[in-house]
């Protein structure tokens, strides 16, 4: 099955005599330039330096350095004064919160050393989930860079007492005048909160509260509203889903909070409960990504193809127009109907009526997927609220203004036009947590406290009720929300004891406080039944039907997974997290289609270095004009649309390295994600992607990943051996044997102790990214910036590869000729490597460049495999026997070790790893304002983890299986003088990740879950013909393949 | 101090005499002087240190009044029934008992009926006879014998060897020379020039004159190489003269009371000031004739340095009360590892039961702490090359043991078999 496979990696490989096959020779792509330090040979001529002038230089240099290396440093131990009696200094405390920034809300625990925050993680007990930004969230509290400090109005700092006084004159004369104000908030979801919200507008009824959300669900909340008369949203367990149908939703991203977990659950072909999932869409989403059946229309056909799929569904006759999908849509109405209460419809379309069709269908299935008895608290903005608020603001209506943790200049699509309404306001007052567009514009800006810093309460979905507890004294002169409130409504309580007075009496209920906030979350057992409204869907229909206006190209606004809604801007962690499909980083681009590419005019072609290029285009929308965003090619964009990410193109207080992108926000009218009537207008310049995804080259090793259908997993008369979990062969003394059981090395003994292996469920991963956060948190991998990573440069040591598949047999099947599969029966002589080639020679008649094109045919949508790659701690690794000074070397217990003090950086090891995860520093990224990250910041570097060194200039590194938290595992086990627990052990790939894709463990205790992972029919070793040995152990991607 | 060496049995006996003499003819003078009876004077004292000295000192105001000559003040009487239970005199309208509670602020004295009257008349005799003075010493200096330090007896067979070697040389050229009838020439400078016209013809002495010189050079060159960075014996001046040898010498005080994260983490951590203030709350000065000798410190100048405590801690020695304005102390850190060395002090302390002085030498001897051991890479491994792990009663150790010690065929496993010396286990 794997052979017949083709993957690869950019559309510029498809080509013939492309350039990556140069690069995949390289390790090193860039070459060093020495010419830059030493000068090429005119330059040496001229040059007044004489030979002993250099030599004179040496001699000092050499000198002062070894003299100064003569003294040590005193160092200083500075013990407190009254030591806290719960930090012992060394060890590691950890506490349950919950993250609530208005976008991203997960149940968390947050790893403190000396009471800095260093790390989140999921609580996974509280059934918590962290994605990319939730892990990466923790550094956003140390950005000094754009935290407000001081509270300031736009003169000058003032106190927290003089801008109470000032504020609270202003509110005294508004109220006595009646004249309006507005509290805009995000989504909250804090009862507490919501209760000192409404005792605020009771002391001042002139105040309204406002929600918005800067990336809006209004529709689904209207549409829920209208089912079910609470505007909230349903919760959807996709855990009991057998059929999966989303249009245009990405729910594995950010739609309605992100499902990823649960969808997750839902795909584990061991226990043959694995669901069907189709995936209607314009971009390449990671949800379409992980599909089984991904099916490519245009935005604008989305809404038809919802409306059609009713009709089949219900054998209804609401009003439409045809698709070019419609057979597909077919298809997947008969598998939703037979999947029955099994089946769920999503959809992604922001708005009223769409949303009401899709939830049409899954009451029609009487769906149990969707579940809307408890609902969903996560996103409560309202358009047409936030629509009046801009219209007030224009007509004077509205006099002042509280904004809250959002946005508005930079996140409304008329954001420009805000600001000069803010100047002309009474009072306006910015509560934020950041120096943004909209606090710089307001008289007052106040800076509120980071979560981490704050206590609170959330309620995420309902009977769910989540505490936040700060973690560190506030770092700057901040106040949270509450507390603000509270004083200005006259009420003289600390927040704290507030929120604890309001869950005694209205949470708790006699239960323990103490639990609760040790626990993180209190669940509260309600059973409350809905029932559907019926809701007119003829109207509805006609209604899509009216405002969807097709054209010939179309827009799809997202949101990426990195920057979300852009609330993180700063971070750097996030901005160098690679975007799972397009693997580019630090950057927001238009995504194209391969036909509209060539059709306009745009190409992404590689340079020598690996990196990748692109041209500029200039995108209308309504007469709102966007320029200069750079175009990447994207197979699988369906054609006549374009994609382009919200969140980027922050410029306020943002360090200059982070001011990337463009603002996608003038575009984002009535916060619809879908525009039509797009114009692409071609400009000049070259823009210089940071891009990773040419520059780790397969290099040729085609069979890196290896798929399977479900239908063949649990066929139980398959041997997985010789079918679809095939091992390469080698031929030895004439006889074919599995080629791992050739060796030139003697095997060692390996049963005493502990021999961890680390398994990957390419099934269960979804590509979202929080496993390259938590390692970056985690082992201090530092951020190396836009330009570094776009010469290959870029220092993580767990990526997540992505490779597209086209089958070139499907080519042949098309056009009747014999499959991939007979052939292969009917030469059975053709060696597995060359079957493919054979193939398109002899059958399809296709080479060279005929061959490439048909593949390229494929790829204009294809089937997309993440696979996560880090070092695979190999038992026989050939970076180990290269190293000239022995500065990598194997440990007992598995992990290849590598010892950054030993090393020389000679960079053999670098060169001889097939799996190119050995990183080298190649500039001294610490204290370094060349790299003006996090670790050259006094505030930045407190997220520093004190358990792993940071490393210096000149030498490899790579991931060590987390050996500093298994190491402490060992030892508080031994200290406890009792064994490992089962499961005990982690990396922090392993916690962080969600679904379960990636586990942790000791293959020497048969009780840990990695022991029969290892032993599993569906692993496999990347490359094992090489004979590495490796102790990272893959699971067979399996796909549910299953169209009945 | 004087090193005295070789004194003859005589002398010795001599001097004891003496010195017994001078010594029995004093403390009988004492007795004379001033009977004490010394058998109730420690029975006091040791009921008064263990259940009065929290609060009361007898020259000077403490939590409550100096009680020194406290029996001249009140009655023994009334000081019975007050000790006894000072709650019941009060109540009983006593204005003298009620007048104490009122100008100590109402801070209320336990009540200690567990005493006899036996017992507090000890108490109020010690407070007023007060401490025992200790016997002067006689006999000037005392006599302390030092024992050769060991001749370097390598180097003398060494140097023994190269000067036989020259003078053979020698000898052997006068030989030739004489041989080959050249002149007996008289006199020593002649004899040296000689030799060393002999030496410039000779190129197999060249030869291994080279050789020598230049390994030397690399010996001495490697070795003082090897030495930068190795702080072995580094003893800083610090912030306070805190005397090890008093704390965990004199006063025999558990190395773990103060650094208490030795055991759980992996730092042993300097307390911090709030552990010191547990006692020096109430010792806010040492001992009449506590010293520090290696650096000149008396009473005075250590009583100077508590003050430096108070300061840091915050705290009012008069009214005995935090001031809240604290000043942390700035220690200078004594042993230091590379950052890219990982170390943990509850592996060797609670796992591998292990004494802190393995490897931080006698500190309870140290008035300033030094650097005992080297610290380098070299002499931890030789360490876990030797040491034998007691891996007795940790469940944690129960199987890898069994498997180990069959594997290596012996009793106890070192903890470089458990693999302690895998690069990795020190350096992430």
């Amino acid at each position: 099955m794997a052979s017949n496979k083709k993957y690869w990696q950019s559309v510029e490989e498809l080509k013939e005599g492309s350039i990556v096959e140069t690069l995949s020779k390289n390790e090193f792509v860039e070459e060093i330039p020495t010419d830059e330090f030493l000068g090429d040979k005119e330059t040496l001529e001229a040059s007044s330096t004489s030979r002993r002038d250099f030599l004179k230089y040496v001699g000092f240099t050499t000198a002062a350095a070894s003299l100064a290396a003569c003294e040590g440093p005193v160092r200083k131990s500075i013990p407190y004064v009254v030591k806290p009696d719960d930090i012992t200094i060394g060890v590691a405390d950890w506490y349950a919160t919950t993250v609530a920034d208005g976008y991203d809300f997960a149940n968390i625990l947050v790893k403190t050393r000396e009471g800095r925050p260093i790390l989140v993680m999921p609580n996974k007990e509280a059934n918590g989930a962290t994605n990319a930004r939730v892990q990466a969230s923790v550094l956003s509290l140390y950005d000094s860079q754009l935290r407000l400090k001081e509270p300031q109005n736009k003169k000058s700092f003032l106190t927290w007492d003089d801008a109470d006084k000032q504020i609270g004159a202003k509110l005294n004369e508004l109220k006595a005048a009646n004249e309006s104000v507005v509290l805009l908030t995000g989504t909250l979801a804090s009862p507490s909160t919501e209760k000192i919200i409404s005792e605020f507008i009771t002391a001042f009824p002139n105040v309204k509260h406002v929600v918005y959300d800067a990336v809006s669900e209004s529709g689904a909340l209207e549409a829920f509203e209208a089912f079910y008369g609470i505007r909230s949203l349903p919760t959807y367990h996709f855990d009991k889903a057998r059929v999966i149908v989303s249009v245009g939703a990405d729910f594995l991203g950010d739609w309605q909070g992100g499902y990823g977990k649960t969808y997750a659950a839902s795909r584990k072909p061991e226990i043959d409960k694995m669901s069907r999932h189709i995936q209607f869409e314009s971009n390449m989403t990671l949800t379409g990504a992980n599909a089984d059946k991904r099916v490519v229309l245009k935005p604008s056909e989305q809404v038809f193809a919802l409306i059609n799929l009713y009709n089949y569904v219900t054998s209804s006759n609401l009003s439409s127009k045809s698709t070019p999908v419609d057979a597909e849509l077919k298809k997947a109405a008969n598998q939703l109907k037979k999947a029955g209460a099994n089946g769920v419809v999503v959809t992604g379309i922001n708005d009223k009526n769409a949303q009401i069709i899709a939830m049409a269908i899954n009451i029609a299935l009487q769906s149990n997927v969707m579940d809307a008895s408890t609902t969903n608290n996560i996103r409560q903005g309202n358009d047409t609220d936030v629509a009046q608020l801009v219209a007030d603001m224009k007509s004077g209506k509205v006099k002042g203004l509280i904004t809250h943790n959002v946005n508005p200049v930079y996140s409304l699509a008329s954001g420009n036009k805000f600001t000069e309404q803010i100047s002309k306001l009474k009072l306006s007052v910015a509560l934020s947590e950041q120096f943004d567009e909209t606090a710089s514009s307001t008289e007052f800006a106040l800076p509120m406290s980071h979560f981490l810093e704050s206590w609170g309460d959330v309620s995420a979905t309902s009977g769910v009720y989540s505490l936040v507890q700060p973690t560190i004294q506030p770092l700057f002169n901040s106040r949270q929300l509450q507390d603000v409130l509270l004083k200005w409504s006259g009420n003289s309580t600390s927040y704290y004891d507030y929120l604890k007075a309001f869950w005694a009496s209205t949470i708790l209920k006699g239960k323990s406080w103490n639990q609760a906030l040790h626990d993180g979350v209190f669940l509260e057992t309600v059973s409350n039944s809905v029932s559907a409204k019926s809701v007119d869907l003829t109207v509805a229909s006609s209604n899509l039907n009216k405002t969807t206006k097709s054209s010939k190209m179309e827009l799809n606004l997202f949101t990426s997974i990195a920057l979300g809604d852009g609330k993180q801007a700063n971070n750097p962690w996030l901005q160098e997290l690679p975007d799972p499909l397009t693997r580019a980083s630090w950057d927001n681009y238009i995504t194209m289609s391969m036909t509209d590419a060539r059709e306009l005019g745009f190409s992404n072609p590689v340079q020598d270095n690996g990196a990748i290029n692109g041209q500029y285009a200039n995108i209308t929308v309504n007469g709102v004009t966007v320029s200069n965003i750079p175009v990447m090619v994207q197979p699988g964009q369906a054609k006549g649309s374009i994609g382009l990410a919200l969140g980027y193109g922050r410029t306020q207080n943002l360090k200059d390295a982070m001011v990337v992108g463009v603002n996608a926000f003038p575009l984002y009218f009535n916060s619809k994600s879908i525009q039509t009537n797009v114009t692409i207008e071609k400009t000049s310049g070259t823009h210089k992607f940071a891009c990773t995804q040419v520059q780790k080259t397969i290099a040729g090793r085609h069979d890196i990943l290896k798929q399977a259908t479900l239908a063949q997993v649990n066929d139980h008369s398959l041997d997985p051996k010789h079918t679809w979990n095939k091992p390469a062969m080698v031929s030895l003394n004439h006889k074919e044997v599995e080629a791992n059981s050739v060796d030139l090395w003697d095997s060692q003994d390996r049963s005493i102790g502990h021999h961890f292996n680390l398994s990957i469920d390419l099934t269960s991963c979804t590509g979202c990214g929080a496993c390259v956060v938590a390692c970056h948190a985690e082992n201090n991998v530092p951020v190396v910036g836009k330009n570094e990573v776009r010469v290959g440069r870029d220092m993580h040591w767990l990526r997540i590869d992505r490779y597209y598949s086209s089958e070139v047999s499907e080519v042949g099947s098309k056009e009747g000729k014999l499959t991939i599969r007979d052939f292969a029966k009917k030469y059975p002589n053709i060696a597995e490597k060359d079957l493919e080639r054979q193939y398109a020679e002899k059958v399809l008649e296709l080479s060279g460049g005929d061959l490439f094109a048909a593949i390229e045919t494929e790829a204009e949508n294809p089937t997309v495999a993440f696979q996560p790659m880090m070092c695979q701690h190999c038992n026989h690794a050939p970076c180990e026997t290269v190293c000239p000074v022995a500065a990598t070397s194997h440990g007992r217990q598995g992990q290849n070790q590598m010892v950054y003090n030993r090393c020389i950086g000679t960079r053999y090891c670098g060169n001889n790893c097939p799996y190119r995860v050995r990183r080298f520093n190649w500039f001294k990224y610490s204290d370094n304002s060349e790299f003006d990250f996090n670790m050259n910041d006094e505030y930045g570097k407190m997220v520093l983890n004190p358990d792993v060194v940071v490393r210096s200039r000149g030498v490899m590194e790579k991931c060590s299986m987390c050996i500093q938290m298994t190491q402490a595992t060992i030892l508080k086990a031994k200290r406890e003088g009792r064994k490992v627990e089962k499961d005990e052990f982690s990396t922090a790939c392993s916690s962080a990740c969600t679904t379960g894709a990636i586990v942790f463990g000791d293959i020497n205790n048969t009780e840990d879950t990695v022991s029969h992972l290892a032993k599993d029919k569906r692993a496999f070793h990347v490359l094992d013909y090489i004979g590495t040995k490796p102790n990272v152990v893959y699971q067979v991607k399996v796909n549910n393949t299953n169209e009945a | 101090m004087k090193i005295v060496e070789n004194h003859s049995q005589l002398t010795k006996l001599l001097l004891k005499s003496f010195t017994f003499l001078l010594f029995f003819s004093m403390s009988f003078s004492l007795h004379a002087q001033d009977a004490v009876d010394s058998e109730r004077q420690l029975e006091g004292r040791k009921l008064f240190k263990s259940l009065c000295s929290a609060c009361h000192k007898l020259d000077k105001k403490f939590v409550g009044p100096a009680l020194g000559g406290v029996e001249e003040k009140r009655e023994t009487n009334w000081l019975k029934s007050w000790i006894k239970d000072n709650n019941a005199l009060r109540a009983s309208g006593d204005a003298d008992a009620s007048a104490i509670f009122d100008e100590y602020n109402g801070a209320p004295m336990m009540s200690f009926p567990q005493l006899t009257d036996k017992n507090i008349e000890d108490i109020l005799y010690y407070t007023t006879v007060g401490d025992p003075k200790k016997a002067a010493t006689a006999g000037g200096d005392a006599t302390v014998t030092v024992t050769k330090e060991a001749s370097p007896w390598l180097t003398r067979i060494l140097i023994a060897i190269i000067v036989i070697g020259v003078l053979i040389i020698t000898n052997l050229l006068k030989v030739i020379s004489q041989l080959k009838g050249a002149p007996k020439t008289p006199g020593l400078v002649a004899n040296l020039q000689e030799l060393w016209v002999g030496f410039k013809r000779n190129t197999f002495l060249h030869v291994l004159l080279t050789i020598f010189l230049a390994l030397t050079t690399a010996y001495v060159l490697f070795g003082a190489l090897f030495q930068i960075g190795v702080d072995e014996g580094y003893q800083p001046i610090q912030p306070i003269a805190f005397s090890h040898a008093i704390h965990a010498g004199d006063n025999k005080i558990d190395c773990q009371y103060c650094h208490s994260s030795a055991k759980n983490s992996k730092t042993s951590g300097i307390p911090s000031t709030n552990v010191c203030m547990n006692c020096h709350k109430n010792i806010s000065e040492v001992a009449e004739d506590t010293k520090i000798e290696s650096m000149g410190f008396g009473k005075a100048e250590l009583d100077a340095e508590i003050q430096k405590l108070y300061t840091a801690a915050g705290w009012n020695a008069d009214n005995l009360t935090y001031t809240g304005k604290t000043q942390p102390i700035k220690w200078v850190r004594v042993h230091n590892l590379p950052d890219f060395a990982y170390f943990n002090h509850s592996q060797h302390v609670t796992v591998g039961n292990q004494k802190c002085q393995t490897c931080h030498g006698p500190v309870e001897t140290m008035d300033e702490v030094y650097q005992f051991s080297p610290l380098t890479m070299g002499w931890c491994i030789d360490c876990h090359k030797e040491t034998k792990v007691d891996l007795k009663g940790n469940a944690y150790y129960t199987k890898i043991h069994e498997q180990l010690s069959k594997k290596y065929g012996v009793e106890k496993v070192t903890v470089a078999q458990l693999g302690g010396l895998e690069c990795g286990k020190c350096h992430y």
